[in-house]
């Protein structure tokens, strides 16, 4: 049984000239213990499609799927209630901007201690004990400390640190990173990359990296999953997809990476691809 | 360094320096952060010199002094052969022509309540006693160059996607024919299909007008593929400086080596070492 099976997704959102649809039937599978990377540009619907799996979308959002199943549990048949206590625990998200995720008014401890009470229940000491064992884990230094620090007091890639903290505080089943290390330099790119695979290996656990870098894509994933305009254009495991891409689109994505570039300008997405997903031959179209 | 004699120098820096002064508070001391701590280099007309570093290391203030934006602490600039005199009040407005700058972030670098024609035709207006009609004109010629059209004059800046943006703050800057444009991070905010369009763009209007360009950026990969010189920076120090095959090929700071080592590889070899590796792991 795969650990989250979502068949046909479309996610709608009403505009004044009717309804947008941002995610138009993909489908998505991620064993246990498996990377999989889903790859877009802006639009493409990569964040929509996983916000839904996690309910986080606004209740204006029009979801529809086949399937939503996660460990054979549809989603759609859950309760808010029982989902609710799926996400969050079994099931965890970690943001683009992790100085924006992270609630302002309230010391890093006390946010991440919230989700081992309401999860977990564990009582003050215990969950003291436990936030400190995690802030080591991530890495970050004096731990102890680090519990009475206000978001603001640190650099981004330590908040980075503490939202991958409080989404592995339950020890998920699926870890969801959206875009983790877009808004970090280099090197600490680097390390938060290499503290996520490393934790993943550990835990075994299944992980969906959500990005729009293919340097991000080709450090990390197992299998990939190529979405354009809402549509699924390609899926393949990883060597493959650099080797031997399917679709168009994804041709096109590759042919613009600078360090792929022929002559003394880069081939553009239009060289391949006229921008409409129907002309794609993919997997999904 | 090279040959003096005969090489046409377009931009010159020699040990410069910036500080900032945090104003002293309750129970605290004044204190200076040195932003950038003397930096010197030389730059030929034409030529694509790019700044590499990390948020922090001093890259946007440099590109600030050169563009006046901030005056330098200590230091000369030397600009088409002409020291400049950044004091306030002593730059003339044909020192400050010659040099433009594009900003990263395009959705906040244009004026939401400014149409686009009148966000091209401002410096002209400024700087020129040019008659309205003849300002759009070159205005419209301007936005055909970058790639856009006509139609685009009288529109608002929200009407626009990122990169047509982008496109719109170059064509900005062009407009007082520049010799000398400062690119901070001018292709970080976009889509990856959408950057290999903004730095053709970029490439072909360096061809066109023979423009220099000091590109600052922390995307090695877009550096290899624009720059003809590099500058590493670290702590508001140039730690390494050299053209792009001696950077890419020997680097010999420590911190540049860190950089290449952290860079993510797309490379089908290096995907199928990271596989093999992941076999061996799970197996062991």
């Amino acid at each position: 049984m795969a650990l989250l099976q979502i068949d046909n997704l479309t996610v709608e959102f009403e505009t004044a000239t009717g309804w947008f649809r941002a995610v138009d039937g993909v489908s998505i599978t991620v064993e246990k213990g498996e990377v999989l990377a889903i790859v877009g540009e802006s639009g493409s619907g990569k964040s929509v499609s996983m916000l839904a799996v996690m309910g986080l979308l606004p209740w204006t959002a029009k979801i529809t799927a086949d399937r939503m199943l996660f460990e054979g549990k549809d989603f759609q048949k859950l309760s808010p209630a029982d989902r609710r206590k799926l996400i969050g625990k079994d099931i965890a998200m970690i943001f683009q901007e992790p100085v924006a995720s992270l609630n302002p008014c309230f010391t890093v401890g006390f946010q991440i201690e919230e989700v081992l009470r309401i999860h977990l229940g564990l009582d003050r000491q215990a969950r003291r004990a436990r936030a400190i064992e995690l802030f080591k884990l991530v890495g970050l230094p004096d731990p102890a400390e680090r519990l009475n620090s206000f978001p603001h007091q640190m650099s981004g890639g330590q908040c980075q640190r503490v939202m991958i903290a409080i989404a592995i505080a339950c020890d998920p089943k699926l870890l969801i990173a959206d875009e983790p290390t877009t808004a970090l330099d280099v090197t600490i790119q680097k390390q938060i990359l290499d503290l996520i695979m490393d934790l993943q290996t550990r835990t075994g656990m299944g992980l969906i990296m959500i990005t729009h870098d293919m340097g991000v894509v080709a450090e990390t994933a197992d299998r990939v999953v190529v979405q354009y305009k809402g549509r699924k254009m390609e899926e393949a495991d990883v060597l493959s997809l650099f080797e031997n891409p399917k679709s168009n689109y994804t041709k096109a994505l590759l042919a613009a990476l600078p360090e792929n570039a022929t002559g003394d300008r880069l081939t553009t997405v239009s060289a391949f691809f006229d921008g409409n997903p129907d002309q794609v031959s993919g997997v999904n179209a | 360094m090279t040959d003096m004699t005969n090489t046409d120098i377009m931009l010159e820096v020699r040990d410069i320096k910036r500080d900032y002064e945090l104003p002293a508070g309750f129970m605290k001391p004044k204190k200076t952060v040195h932003a950038v701590k003397g930096v010197s280099f030389k730059l030929e007309r034409g030529k694509t010199l790019a700044i590499v570093g990390e948020s922090g290391c001093g890259k946007s203030t440099l590109a600030r002094m050169i563009t006046f934006i901030d005056e330098p602490t200590a230091g000369e600039l030397i600009i088409d052969g002409q020291k400049m005199d950044t004091r306030p009040g002593h730059l003339t407005s044909e020192m400050r022509q010659k040099v433009q700058i594009v900003f990263q972030n395009p959705y906040g670098s244009l004026n939401p309540r400014q149409k686009i024609g009148d966000v091209l035709g401002e410096p002209l207006a400024i700087n020129t006693s040019m008659p309205a009609s003849e300002r759009r004109d070159r205005a419209t010629e301007m936005l055909i160059k970058v790639g856009l059209g006509p139609e685009h004059y009288n529109r608002y800046p929200h009407m626009f996607s990122g990169g047509q943006r982008q496109r719109i703050a170059i064509a900005r800057a062009l407009m007082m024919n520049p010799k000398l444009l400062v690119l901070d991070e001018p292709v970080s905010a976009l889509d990856l299909s959408v950057q290999a369009q903004v730095l053709n763009l970029l490439a072909d209007l360096q061809d066109e007008f023979n423009l220099t360009y000091v590109f600052i950026s922390h995307d090695l990969s877009v550096v290899r593929y624009i720059a003809d010189e590099v500058m590493v920076m670290y702590f508001g120090e140039a730690v390494e400086y050299g053209t792009r095959e001696e950077v890419f090929s020997a680097p010999k700071h420590e911190y540049t080596q860190t950089l290449f080592k952290a860079t993510p590889r797309a490379d089908v070899e290096s995907i199928r070492a990271r596989i093999a590796k992941k076999k061996a792991a799970s197996a062991a």
